[in-house]
C-alpha cells in the first residue's frame, strides 16, 4: 500500500500518537529547561506552571563563573572522549575477529563476556578500589578510563560484530585476491563500510561514559578529577538543593552529548538505511 | 599465465570430510569448468586453489610452485564472485583499478589499463557511478573487469552468471569465452549449469559428493559418461534410465527390461550375463514413429514443444521416457507409438556401482 492511498484520519491517528509519545518522552527535559531558567525566588511561590512569570540566565552565569562545574565539565570530557575512542578501536578489532574468524575457546570468550554484562557493578566497587589505590589510579581520570573501557568492550565488541556481520565475507576475500593482505582489507574495504557502527558504538560508549555515577563517585574524592555527574551532586547540600543551578549544569551537560549525536548523525541515518538499498 | 596442479587434495571441516582425494592438472591457457549438484564442493575447491580456504590434505602448485602455504595476495590470481563483492563505496574506475593500485602502478598507466578494460566490456559511460547505481549485468562486468585489468596467472569464477537472468547469461556466456580466446589465460570456472559447463568448457571436471567422477571434453562426458551420476547429470532434456538385466546367449547380447520387454545391445559391452544393469539413453537417440516401425510401443504422455525440436514424454507398460524429435510432426497427447532404441547409442551401466560397463574398444 503506498502512503498516499492510506486515508486522513489514519495519518491524525499516526502523528497524535507520535506526539503523544514524544511528549511524554521529552517532557523532564523540558521541566529541566524550566527550572534552570526560573529565578530562585520563583521557584517555590509561583506553583505548578508551565512557564515561569519571569525568566533569568541568572543560574547559568553562576554555574559557568562562579562554579566548579567548568572543571567537571572538561573531566568529562576528556574520560568520555577517551573512552569512546579506545572502546570503539578496541571493539572494532574484536569486534571484526569474533564476526570473521573461528578460533579455539571462542565460545568460551563469548561466554565470559557475556558474564560480565550479567551482574550489578556496585559488586566490583570495592575489589576495584582496593586494586586502583596502590597503582595510583583513584582520582584520576585514567583510572576510570580504564573502567570504563573495561566495562565498555564486551557490549561494543558484540554491537561492532553485528555490524561486520551485516558485511559480506566475498568483500575482504575479493580485496585479497586483489592483492591485500588481511589487515588492509579490514582498513581499506570493511572499516569505510562500518562507519555507521562505529558511529553508533563511539554514540553509545561516550553517552554511556557520560552519565556514569557509580565508579566516577566511589574512585574520586577530589574536585579536581570529578566528573559531571558527580559535580551535579555538589549542588545538593546538607540543607537545601539547590535546583536551578543544578538545572542549568544538567542543561549544559546535554550540549557536547548533543553535539556528539549531531556530529555522528550522518552516518548513524545511513546505518539504518543501508539495508533498504541492497537488491 | 600458467598451469595449475592438485594433487590428492582433500578438505574436511572439522571431522566431517567434504573433499576426497581431488588430482587435477589444468594446462597453461586450459579452460576448465567444475559442474556439479549443490554442496558437492565446487566452491570449496576453488577457494582453496585461490587461498581463501585452507587445504586439509594433498598440495597444490601453481605454475609448478607449491602454494598451499601462501596467502592468496601473493598467488597472482583472479576471480570473479557470485556475489560479484563490488567494493561498494569505490567508484567502478577505483574497483577496477584496486588491484594496480595495490601493486603501485602509475597512475597514468593504471588509467590507461582501466580504460581499455572498460572498453572491452562497454563500461566507459559508467566508470564514475557507484556499484549501486548499476544493473545485475553491468555490475557482473565490472567484477570481469576488475579481475582482467591485470594480468593474472589464472582466473577461477565462482557460478559468476547465475544472477543474470537467461537472456543475459547467454550472452556473457559467449563474452567469457570470446575474452578468454583473446586472453587465453588458464581459467577454472564453477557452475551448477551443465549448458554453461558444455558450452565453455575445453574440459570439464564432474563433481559429486566431494569427488570428482569424470574428467573430459564436453563431448566425451556427453557421449561416453563414466558412471550413472555424469550421465544424468550432462545432458538437457536428461538421458533416460532404464533398469533391466544383461543376457547374452552365445553371439547375442540384450537387455531384458522388468516389462519382459529385451533389447539388443552391443556385444562389445562386457557384462556378467544375469548382471542387473542400468540403462541410459539419450533423449534425442529414442528413434520415433507415429507408423508403428520400432521394437517397442508406448503413448504419448505429454508434449513439449521447444521451438528447436520437442519432448516427447512416452509411458510404456513398465516405464517411462522421454524422447527428443527435430521434425515438427504435430504429436498428439493419447497417441500410440512406435519407438526403438539403437545399441550403439544405449550406455549400460552396472546396477549396483552405477560404473560404465566396459566395452571392448577400451579394454581388450
Ligand atoms: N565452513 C564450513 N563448515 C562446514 N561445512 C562447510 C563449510 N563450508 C562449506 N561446507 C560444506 O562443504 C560442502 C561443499 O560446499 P561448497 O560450497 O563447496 O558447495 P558447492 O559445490 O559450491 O555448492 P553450490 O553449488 O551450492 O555453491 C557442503 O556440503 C557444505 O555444507
Ligand atoms: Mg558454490
Amino acid at each position: 500500500m503506498t502512503s498516499s492511498a492510506r486515508s486522513t484520519p489514519y495519518w491524525i491517528l499516526h502523528y497524535g500518537l507520535l506526539a503523544l509519545y514524544v511528549a511524554f518522552a521529552l517532557f523532564p527535559l523540558y521541566w529541566l529547561l524550566k527550572v534552570s531558567v526560573t529565578p530562585n525566588n520563583l521557584l517555590y511561590s509561583e506553583g505548578i506552571r508551565l512557564w515561569p512569570s519571569r525568566s533569568s540566565l541568572a543560574h547559568y552565569t553562576f554555574v559557568l563563573a562562579h562554579s566548579d562545574f567548568p572543571l567537571f565539565f572538561k573531566n568529562s570530557l576528556i574520560v568520555s572522549g577517551s573512552t569512546a575512542a579506545t572502546v570503539t578501536l578496541i571493539a572494532a578489532l574484536s569486534g571484526y575477529a569474533m564476526s570473521r574468524f573461528d578460533f579455539r575457546g571462542k565460545m568460551w570468550l563469548v561466554g565470559l563476556m557475556l558474564i560480565t554484562q550479567m551482574f550489578p557493578l556496585v559488586m566490583l566497587v570495592a575489589p576495584i578500589f582496593k586494586l586502583f589505590s596502590p597503582l595510583g589510579l583513584t582520582n584520576s581520570l585514567t583510572g576510570l578510563v580504564i573502567v570504563y573501557t573495561a566495562f565498555n568492550v564486551p557490549f561494543a565488541t558484540f554491537l561492532m560484530q553485528s555490524f561486520f556481520d551485516g558485511i559480506p565475507k566475498d568483500l575482504e576475500e575479493a580485496a585479497m585476491i586483489d592483492g591485500a593482505s588481511r589487515f588492509r582489507a579490514f582498513r581499506q574495504i570493511i572499516l569505510p563500510l562500518t562507519l555507521p557502527g562505529i558511529a553508533a558504538t563511539l554514540g553509545f560508549v561516550f553517552t554511556a561514559a557520560w552519565s556514569e555515577l557509580l565508579f566516577a563517585l566511589m574512585l574520586v574524592s577530589k574536585a579536581d578529577a570529578s566528573t559531571f555527574p558527580v559535580g551535579l551532586l555538589s549542588f545538593v547540600s546538607k540543607f537545601s538543593v539547590d535546583f536551578g543551578q543544578m538545572m542549568a549544569a544538567g542543561i549544559l551537560a546535554l550540549i557536547p552529548a548533543c553535539l556528539f549525536f549531531l556530529l555522528i548523525q550522518r552516518y548513524l541515518v545511513r546505518g539504518l538505511t543501508a539495508g533498504a538499498v541492497k537488491g | 599465465m600458467a598451469s595449475i596442479d592438485i594433487q590428492g587434495v582433500g578438505k574436511s571441516y572439522g571431522a566431517v570430510p567434504v573433499l576426497h582425494e581431488v588430482d587435477l592438472s589444468i594446462q597453461d591457457g586450459e579452460f576448465v569448468v567444475l559442474v556439479g549438484p549443490s554442496g558437492c564442493g565446487k566452491s570449496t575447491l576453488l577457494r582453496m586453489i585461490a587461498g581463501l580456504e585452507g587445504i586439509t590434505r594433498g598440495d597444490i602448485r601453481i605454475a609448478g610452485r607449491v602454494v598451499n602455504e601462501l596467502a592468496p595476495k601473493d598467488r597472482d590470481i583472479a576471480m570473479v564472485f557470485q556475489s560479484y563483492a563490488l567494493y561498494p563505496h569505490m567508484t567502478v574506475r577505483d574497483n577496477m583499478s584496486y588491484s594496480l593500485k595495490l601493486r603501485g602502478t602509475p597512475s597514468e598507466r593504471m588509467a590507461q589499463v582501466v580504460n581499455a578494460a572498460a572498453a572491452k566490456l562497454g563500461l566507459e559511460s559508467f566508470l564514475d557511478r557507484k556499484p549501486r547505481t548499476l544493473s545485475g549485468g553491468q555490475r557482473q562486468r565490472v567484477a570481469m573487469g576488475r579481475s582482467i585489468v591485470r594480468k593474472p596467472k589464472a582466473f577461477l569464477f565462482d557460478e559468476p552468471l547465475s544472477n543474470l537472468d537467461a537472456r543475459l547469461r547467454e550472452q556473457m556466456r559467449v563474452e567469457i569465452k570470446k575474452l578468454h580466446r583473446e586472453l587465453g589465460t588458464t581459467s577454472i570456472y564453477v557452475t551448477h549449469d551443465q549448458v554453461e559447463a558444455m558450452t565453455l568448457a575445453d574440459r570439464i571436471v564432474a563433481m559429486n559428493a566431494g569427488a570428482v567422477q569424470q574428467v573430459g571434453t564436453p563431448l566425451d562426458l556427453y557421449e561416453r559418461p563414466t558412471n550413472l551420476f555424469v550421465a544424468s547429470f550432462i545432458g538437457s532434456p536428461a538421458i533416460n534410465v532404464l533398469d533391466g538385466t544383461l543376457h547374452g546367449d552365445g553371439e547375442r547380447r540384450f537387455v531384458a527390461l522388468g516389462s519382459g520387454e529385451t533389447m539388443p545391445v552391443s556385444d562389445r559391452i562386457q557384462g556378467r550375463d544375469g548382471q542387473a544393469v542400468r540403462v541410459g539413453v539419450r533423449p534425442e537417440d529414442v528413434q520415433v514413429s507415429t507408423r508403428g516401425e520400432g521394437d517397442h510401443t508406448g503413448q504419448i504422455e505429454l508434449v513439449e514443444p521447444m521451438g528447436l525440436g520437442t519432448i516427447l514424454h512416452i509411458r510404456t507398460v513398465s516405464s517411462a521416457l522421454k524422447a527428443f524429435v527435430l521434425e515438427r510432426a504435430h504429436y498428439q497427447i493419447g497417441t500410440d507409438v512406435a519407438f526403438s532404441l539403437p545399441a550403439p547409442k544405449l550406455h549400460i551401466f552396472d546396477a549396483q556401482t552405477g560404473q560404465r560397463l566396459p566395452d571392448q574398444a577400451v579394454s581388450p
